[in-house]
């Protein structure tokens, strides 16, 4: 019975860990929105930008990683 | 067939996650460091095709070229351009490395898209190997290059006096937290993409959403061959910002 309250409290974890993820979502669509609207403002210096703007983004995306990391290891480690 | 009542009661008819099974190639049993698994075999091909386009197709020189040695300069002017702007020039000489991780990563990526193939980028052992050694061949170079001075890349000279210890103390984690989502970035990615594809078609079971799963199932593949690729750039890139970590510590 025990065990079965921690399996419980692990998904729930699990679950409650990837709402960590929307806050990526939202950091990632910060990042290309405003390279977007930097870009219409001056489309002859985006080209040379669009690497920096993937950097931002695996950055952004990076803390987003760990929330999933921490589901991951709610699901099938703990 | 079971039905869609049975099909509730029993949940999905396959699960998502099997697609990501290890199983040896031949026979059954445990597997060993040394068996050769349905992994080694989806690794073989990804390194085949990468002679083949690489090695083979761009090996007549010709003036014009054929497809799969325009692929090949392609690939090369597009890596070689990526370490000059992001690295600097003077990472040229590391460019190898890093062409050999893009083209490898990207061709795992697209091989794991055929149906019943197998995603070798999908497991965090294959992903951690290659960023595990990102991470220890960056630390080695930088200190070769700036030895004891490569240490200031922790120790912020532009910001106030009171506040360095604690900024040296968040660079340090970060450093070395890299191999961690250097790794997982990729896996997750592909791994997720992936499962979602085979949730939508074990949807396709039941008949009254089949075309909607259906549906789905295409659209999400043309997501998962964006994706291949940008995680195969993302992972390049950000061996690139390592490398110019360790090449120009100064900030």
């Amino acid at each position: 019975m025990e065990g079965d309250i921690v399996q419980m409290g692990a998904y729930i974890g699990a679950g409650l860990a990837c709402t960590g993820m929307g806050g990526a979502a939202v950091g990632v669509g910060h990042v290309v929105g405003n390279f977007i609207a930097g870009a219409l403002r001056n489309p002859s210096a985006a080209a040379g930008q669009t690497a920096t703007m993937f950097i931002g983004i695996a950055f952004a995306e990076a803390l987003g990683i760990f929330s999933f990391l921490v589901a991951l290891l709610l699901m099938f480690a703990v | 067939m079971a039905s869609s009542a049975d099909a509730k009661n029993e949940g999905l008819v396959f699960h998502p996650m099997d697609q990501f099974i290890v199983e040896p190639l031949f026979g059954a049993g445990p597997v060993h460091w040394y068996t050769v698994t349905n992994v080694t075999l989806w690794m073989a091909l990804s390194v085949v095709a990468l002679i083949l386009i690489m090695v083979v197709g761009t090996s007549k020189r010709a003036l014009v070229p054929s497809r799969a040695q325009s692929i090949g300069e392609l690939a090369y002017g597009f890596v070689h351009k990526m370490v000059e702007d992001v690295a600097g020039k003077d990472a040229v000489p590391y460019f190898p490395y890093i062409m050999t991780l893009f083209m490898f990563i990207v061709l795992s990526n697209f091989l794991g898209l055929l149906p019943m193939s197998f995603t070798t980028t999908s497991h965090i052992a294959v992903t951690a190997v290659m960023a595990m050694v990102v991470f220890f061949s960056v630390t080695i170079i930088g200190f070769a290059k700036n030895g004891v001075g490569f240490l200031s890349l922790f120790w912020i000279s532009s910001a106030p006096l009171a506040l360095r210890p604690a900024l040296a103390l968040i660079e340090i984690i970060s450093y070395f937290v890299r191999p961690v989502s250097h790794s997982i970035r990729l896996a997750g990615n592909m791994m997720a993409g992936h499962a979602v594809i085979k949730v939508f078609a074990a949807f396709a079971g039941v008949a009254l959403i089949s075309p909607l799963s259906v549906v789905a199932i295409t659209a999400m593949y043309a997501l998962e061959v964006l994706v291949s690729f940008i995680q195969a750039y993302v992972f390049a890139i950000l061996t690139c910002v390592y490398l110019k970590d360790a090449l120009h510590p100064h900030h």
